[in-house]
């Protein structure tokens, strides 16, 4: 009886979720990326419809050679033209300009960034949403820095890195958020829009970028702990020159903003 | 102000006042304790920065949460979706 009680009750809460006017676009750029285009939308597809959001899911694919796009429209056969949006590129343009392109095309009033190649768990997508309305806030920024959030997959160098560059990054910017670098976030359509007008960086530096001029802004960001599961299939496309990358840009925002 | 003048004038704010006890550049004839302490003030403090960045830093690699539960999870859940998206008809 419990059981029918809670599945009731959350049949209602996912009804009240569908008729509350709030639509959430998520995008996801992909490069190369066809065994985990599938998985992640299944499991977007699951969360989104056990919490009754509605939602899109925009696959900006920049003519990756392994056929991700083929597969992206299988899926959409599968779900529906309505759940999956395809807006290919005809080339590799980058992950900055792949989320302004998917943005023009968003018709949410809202909008999740995410990597599609599963590093980013759809789970915590309900976690993200409620953690916005509790304060409004403009941005909510996932984070493996704080509270449950945590990485998979790390060796000790990897994690030294990673905490050394943050705490540079917190001494000398002291951005009021504890992930700079993490691209798993929800952002107010119209705050994204105003930030990516701002942003001038590419690549790694965008993501840090972003949190800095929306603390600059005034804007108010929120945090939810995410696990980060390093990628299972596919390769990294960055990497290499990360660290000198990185430094570049901290001290360029150190310099400018 | 960007973030680099923020620094450039803390750190010119505690120089001056460093150097006003010092050298006693006001000639307020402090005693000659404050400029005993005074005199090194600024290697201390790199010091001890240093050794807060440290055990910061060293603290919270020991710390970093190993999300082993939540990679188990993962494939299990990509077992399931592969079936699941199989049944749907979709060629990997
Ligand atoms: N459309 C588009 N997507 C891209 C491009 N470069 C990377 N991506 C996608 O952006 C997301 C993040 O890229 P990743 O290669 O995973 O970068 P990362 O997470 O820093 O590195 P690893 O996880 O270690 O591989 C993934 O979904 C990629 O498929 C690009 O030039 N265009
Ligand atoms: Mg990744």
């Amino acid at each position: 009886l419990q059981e029918i009680h809670v599945a009731m009750a959350s049949r209602k809460t996912s009804h009240q979720n569908r008729v509350n006017g709030d639509k959430y676009s998520v995008l996801l750029p992909t490069y190369n990326e066809r065994e985990n285009l599938p998985l992640i939308v299944w499991l977007l597809v699951k969360y989104f419809g056990e919490s009754g959001f509605n939602y899109e899911i925009i696959v900006i694919d920049d003519g990756s050679p392994d056929g991700t796009l083929d597969v992206a429209e299988q899926l959409q056969k599968i779900y529906g033209e309505d759940k999956i949006l395809l807006r290919p590129r005809a080339k590799k343009l980058g992950l900055g300009t792949a989320y302004i392109h998917g943005m023009k095309h968003a018709t949410g009033n809202f909008i999740f960034i995410m990597d599609a190649d599963l590093s980013h768990h759809p789970k915590f997508i309900p976690e993200f949403i409620e953690k916005q309305k509790e304060g409004d806030y403009d941005l909510v920024s996932g984070t493996r820095y704080q509270g449950n959030g945590g990485v998979y997959g790390w060796d000790l160098r990897r994690k030294l890195i990673s905490r050394g560059a943050n705490f540079l990054t917190q001494v000398l910017l002291r951005p009021g958020a504890s992930d700079l670098t993490g691209s798993f976030r929800l952002y107010k359509k119209k705050v994204l829009e105003s930030l990516v007008e701002q942003c001038v960086s590419k690549g790694y530096v965008f993501q840090m970028e972003m949190i800095v001029r929306a603390r600059q802004l005034n804007y108010t960001v929120g945090e939810v702990p995410i696990s980060f599961v390093d990628r299972v299939y596919g390769e990294s496309k960055l990497g290499g020159n990360e660290i000198v990358s990185f430094v570049k840009g901290l001290l360029t925002l150190f310099a400018t903003t | 102000m960007t973030k680099l003048l923020e620094w450039l004038f803390g750190v010119s704010l505690v120089g001056a006042v460093w150097a006003l006890v010092t050298f006693d550049l006001l000639d307020l004839s402090l005693p000659q304790t404050y400029r005993e302490v005074a005199w090194p003030m600024p290697l201390y403090l790199l010091v001890s920065f240093g050794c807060y960045s440290l055990a910061t830093v060293g603290y919270r690699v020991a710390t970093f949460n190993d999300c082993d539960e939540a990679a188990k999870e993962l494939q299990e859940q990509i077992k399931e979706a592969k079936e699941d998206l199989r049944k749907k008809g979709l060629k990997m």
